[in-house]
């Protein structure tokens, strides 16, 4: 069980712990700036960076967040000169980090072995604890990536990074819009498997293109790794086969609409939602925050509400301010309007642990 | 010699102190300046060499105009400062 939390948000890291039954606040980190992303790998700590003038940056910390020490950001290659690079709606796509938007350990047998996603949709690989990274060329050079456009971002981006527990050469990543893509050989070749995905936002003849699909967020299940769960926008997915086709599952209460998820570590069937009204609202359904949850593979599904405020609530949570620890009982998710909630029962009781937080954009266990 | 100063909000992510640096071009002002203290450079270039989105370069004055090449002449007693826009904050 994981007896801490670390909260990314607009204006801050946040450490949260256990101690007594209950969970708060122990630390804080980059009072003020934007952290992106958190992401802890033993008893190192990664957090990116966003300054609003000062571009995207990248800390590390050894000792569990109590330190911490600036290294190599991520960094695109000088674009070559008169290159005619455009994106899925015709824009020029500028060779420049906008944000780091995952950061995933690469390989359980190198732990300074790191992945990282970005937008405008480069895949860095870091062999030395983010000291320094390269651009993961095949999957940017692949004509594929011409296609993806963005969402929600202006500019298409990298989201997701699943890698395979039985094999580190495969690895999963999720692209806003560009579908799922796939390298079973470390990366040095790719392919797209969002077959099956449906995009309602394209015209009819387009909308199961795998390669402008908008997966939200992918989550592959460690003790299943051929289940994966994809919160889209336009719905939620599932694969039993390792990506090479998808189902929509339907009729989810109270909304398909959202953009985390979270799968169980063991149980590739069981998988949490936190659903809001699509796509132009993007608040609670009735202003009642809720965990949708399966525990059968998406046939059916619990709405979760205890302990969750059921009025006026407006907090939105987004991709990756959903977490589940290694136990698969406890859960965490922090919304936009600052709050915090855990369960250490699966999502049958919710605890409130701020309401004063600034925006969440990530949660992490510290397994 | 030009007189580069830096914004305080620069300082507080890494330290830049007010330098004396020859040059004909603000590139080749900064990239003196940034010889010497690597760590900077990231922050107010971006990867390609551009000066970032939200920052901005005065030479005495004036708002330095090509924000990609950093080809805007400097003076040899020029007064450079290089600010935070008030965009991107």
């Amino acid at each position: 069980m994981a007896d801490r939390l670390y909260v990314a948000t607009r204006k801050g890291l946040f450490t949260v712990d256990r101690s007594n039954g209950g969970w708060q606040v122990t630390r804080t980190a980059f009072l003020g700036d934007l952290v992106t992303i958190v992401m802890p790998s033993g008893e190192r700590v990664y957090a990116s960076l966003g300054h609003g003038h000062f571009g995207v940056k990248l800390h590390r910390s050894a000792d569990s967040g109590a330190t911490w020490e600036e290294c190599a950001a991520p960094a695109y290659p000088p674009k070559p000169e008169g290159l005619d690079d455009r994106d899925g709606s015709g824009k020029p796509v500028e060779w420049r980090v906008e944000m780091v938007w995952a950061l995933a350990a690469a390989d359980p047998a190198k732990p300074e072995a790191l992945w990282c996603g970005t937008l405008p949709g480069g895949l860095f690989r870091s062999e030395d604890g983010g000291s320094s990274w390269e651009l993961n060329r095949p999957l940017w050079d692949d004509p594929g990536r011409g296609k993806w456009f963005g969402g929600g971002a202006d500019i298409p981006g990298i989201h997701s990074v699943c890698v395979d527990p039985r094999d580190s050469d495969r690895v999963f990543a999720g692209v806003s819009c560009g579908g799922v893509w796939l390298t079973e050989d470390g990366g040095a070749t790719w392919a797209c498997r969002a077959e099956g995905m449906r995009a309602e936002y394209m015209p009819p003849d387009r909308q199961f293109d795998p390669g402008i699909q908008d997966p939200h967020c992918v989550a592959q299940c460690p003790g299943e790794p051929e289940k994966l769960w994809a919160q889209h926008h336009n719905g939620i997915f599932r694969s039993t086969d390792g990506a090479k086709s998808w189902q929509e599952i339907e009729d989810v209460p109270p909304s398909v609409f959202g953009f985390p998820v979270a799968v169980h570590p063991q149980d590739g069937d069981t998988a949490w939602f936190v659903p809001a009204i699509k796509d132009e609202h993007r608040i609670p359904v009735e202003g009642k925050v809720v965990v949708s949850r399966t525990r059968d593979g998406g046939k059916s599904f619990e709405v979760l509400r205890n302990g969750l405020p059921q009025e006026h609530a407006y907090d939105l949570v987004f991709r990756h301010a959903l977490d589940i620890d290694g136990s698969g009982d406890r859960l965490a998710f922090g919304s936009t309007t600052g709050s915090l909630w855990v369960t250490e029962d699966q999502g049958d009781h919710w605890q409130c642990v701020s309401t004063h937080l600034p925006p969440v954009y990530c949660v992490r266990f510290a397994d | 010699m030009a007189h580069v100063v830096f914004t305080p909000a620069l300082q507080r992510h890494v330290p830049c102190p007010p330098a004396e640096v020859a040059g004909g071009t603000v590139r080749e002002v900064l990239d003196r300046v940034f010889g010497e203290n690597p760590r900077a450079r990231t922050y107010v270039l971006d990867e390609q060499g551009s000066l970032r989105k939200h920052m901005a370069v005065f030479i005495d004055g004036e708002a330095v105009r090509d924000r990609d090449g950093l080809s805007d002449g400097v003076g040899t007693d020029s007064q450079i400062y290089v600010m935070q826009a008030l965009s991107g904050g």
